[in-house]
């Protein structure tokens, strides 16, 4: 895994490793990532970015994201690809083959 | 317990997150360090299927998410498979905590099924005798298959390794070991000396010496292992600065249910007398998680005596275990002698000094008493 490029680029597909449980929780109010032995609360942005790393690309998730939330690109785009760096590095998302 | 390499990300909001089943306290093997009550069949008569089932759906109600079965050997209930099934209906990270006795394939196979999302499998070493001299059977190949067979049905799995002066040394070849394997997660535990490994905590405490060499090679093969296997290392005590932070705190974030469904705090909390555990045969969940006296002593600071109250680092180990206070000064609401702030602190050297006294006699380990007939029955399988 540390042979891969930590830069997502826009043909990426991320997905989270199936290792980790993400779903939403009622009673923290939060997605939650659940792991053996381990609890992850995500916050709202951590949260809606994950919900489409689905098998979609980096671009497709990028442009919904934008529109969902009438968002600037380039903000969106610097953000999302700094929390998918991010969430690589912690084993919780990988790319899809 | 607390572990260098883990993330406890939450604050528990007064929520029960972690759940833990014993299902029972049977158990094929006899681990001379086993984290069972000394005297656990005075504690008979199991939860049922049914009951177990309204422990699931009440702590998932409490705001429970993750869920350990364990025991005893939790292979020995036949239920197991639906219980699995019944928690992961209801939204729980399910982790079985195992030794491998009893896990056929066919069971595995069930198991995830049912929706099982990780299995944590002990071993005792990297050395086929001194594995089954320390849990009393033969046991090694058995694990290990049973470990292989893990990996190939998809498990994510932790590997747990009850760390003793028996087996310390062999760290390297057990990581070699997990790495063959393909192992996820590593966990060197060393053994915390509560009940059972209270008996034996002469002949199984490490030395310093022992416990900077394994603590080295833990360095070591984290840096070259960064990104495929995650080493846990649970911390040894007896030899640190400060307590640990038992459970994160009393009543914080813990729930264990014992096998005759007993609310406790923590595994081992059952050695406190003056305490009583009342079961969910009596009371609700909730009740017993926000109400009942127990699960309210010890939460917070308030409790707290000197030199804890005025304590700078008191919100951090909140004054360490209440099990291990009690065992050594005899009141669980002191100071955890593991601090060196402790005024009893010569508790813990004296306890190290005698253990690794190069002059002292050795004794036979105490073995965890087994059932003889249903060990063979286990084996057989």
């Amino acid at each position: 895994m540390n042979n891969e490029l930590a830069n997502f680029s826009p043909q990426d597909r991320p997905v989270i490793n199936p290792f980790y449980l993400f779903r939403w929780e009622d009673s923290q109010n939060a997605y939650v990532l659940l792991y053996p032995e381990g609890v992850v609360k995500l916050n709202d942005s951590a949260g809606e970015i994950l919900k489409r790393c689905d098998g979609r690309t980096l671009t497709e998730l990028t442009v919904d994201l934008q529109r969902e939330f009438d968002a600037d690109e380039h903000e969106v785009e610097r953000g999302v690809q700094k929390f998918l760096e991010e969430s690589h590095a912690k084993g919780w998302i990988r790319r899809q083959a | 317990m607390p572990k260098d390499g883990s993330v406890v990300r939450l604050d528990g909001q007064g929520i029960p997150l972690w759940l833990c089943l014993e299902l029972t306290y049977r158990c094929p093997l006899a681990c001379p360090w086993c984290s069972n009550p000394v005297d656990y069949e005075r504690y008979g008569n199991e939860l049922t299927t049914e009951e177990w089932k309204r422990v699931l759906h009440e702590g998932r109600e409490l705001g429970a998410l993750q869920l350990g079965f364990t025991g005893g050997e939790p292979m020995l209930r036949k239920d197991l498979e639906e219980l699995v099934g019944e928690a992961h209906g209801l939204g729980y990270y399910t982790n079985l905590i195992t030794s491998g006795i009893g896990l056929s394939e066919a069971r595995l196979k069930a198991l995830k099924d049912a929706g099982l999302n990780q299995i944590q499998l002990s071993i005792q070493s990297s050395d086929r005798a001194m594995n089954d001299a320390l849990v009393g059977a033969r046991a090694f190949d058995h694990k290990l298959q049973v470990a292989r067979m893990i990996k190939a049905y998809g498990f994510p799995m932790v590997l747990n390794v009850p760390v003793c002066r028996q087996n310390i040394d062999l760290t390297e070849d057990i990581l070699a070991m997990a790495e063959d394997i393909g192992v996820d997660y590593l966990e060197l535990a060393n053994i915390q000396y509560y009940n059972w490994a209270m008996v034996n905590r002469n002949e199984l405490l490490p030395t310093l010496d022992q416990l900077k060499r394994a603590e080295a090679t833990v360095q070591e093969a984290r840096k070259r292992l960064d990104g495929k296997m995650t080493i846990y290392f649970v911390i040894p005590d007896y030899y640190e600065e400060r307590p640990k932070t038992c459970m994160n705190g009393w009543g914080s974030i813990h729930l264990t249910i014992a096998p005759d469904g007993a609310a406790l705090p923590c595994q081992e909390s059952r050695v406190i007398t003056g305490l009583e555990f009342p079961t969910v045969r009596e009371k609700s969940l909730a009740w017993l998680w926000n109400e009942s006296p127990t699960f309210r002593k010890f939460r917070g600071t308030d409790w707290m005596k000197e030199p804890c109250a005025s304590c700078d680092e008191k919100e951090k180990d909140f004054g360490g275990c209440r099990c291990q206070a009690l065992l050594l000064t005899g009141d669980a609401a002191n100071t955890d002698p593991a601090c060196v702030r402790s005024p009893h602190h010569s508790l813990i050297t004296d306890a190290i000094a005698r253990a690794t006294d190069p002059s002292r006699q050795h004794e036979p380990l105490v073995m965890r008493r087994a059932d003889r007939a249903e060990l063979d029955i286990a084996l057989e399988e």
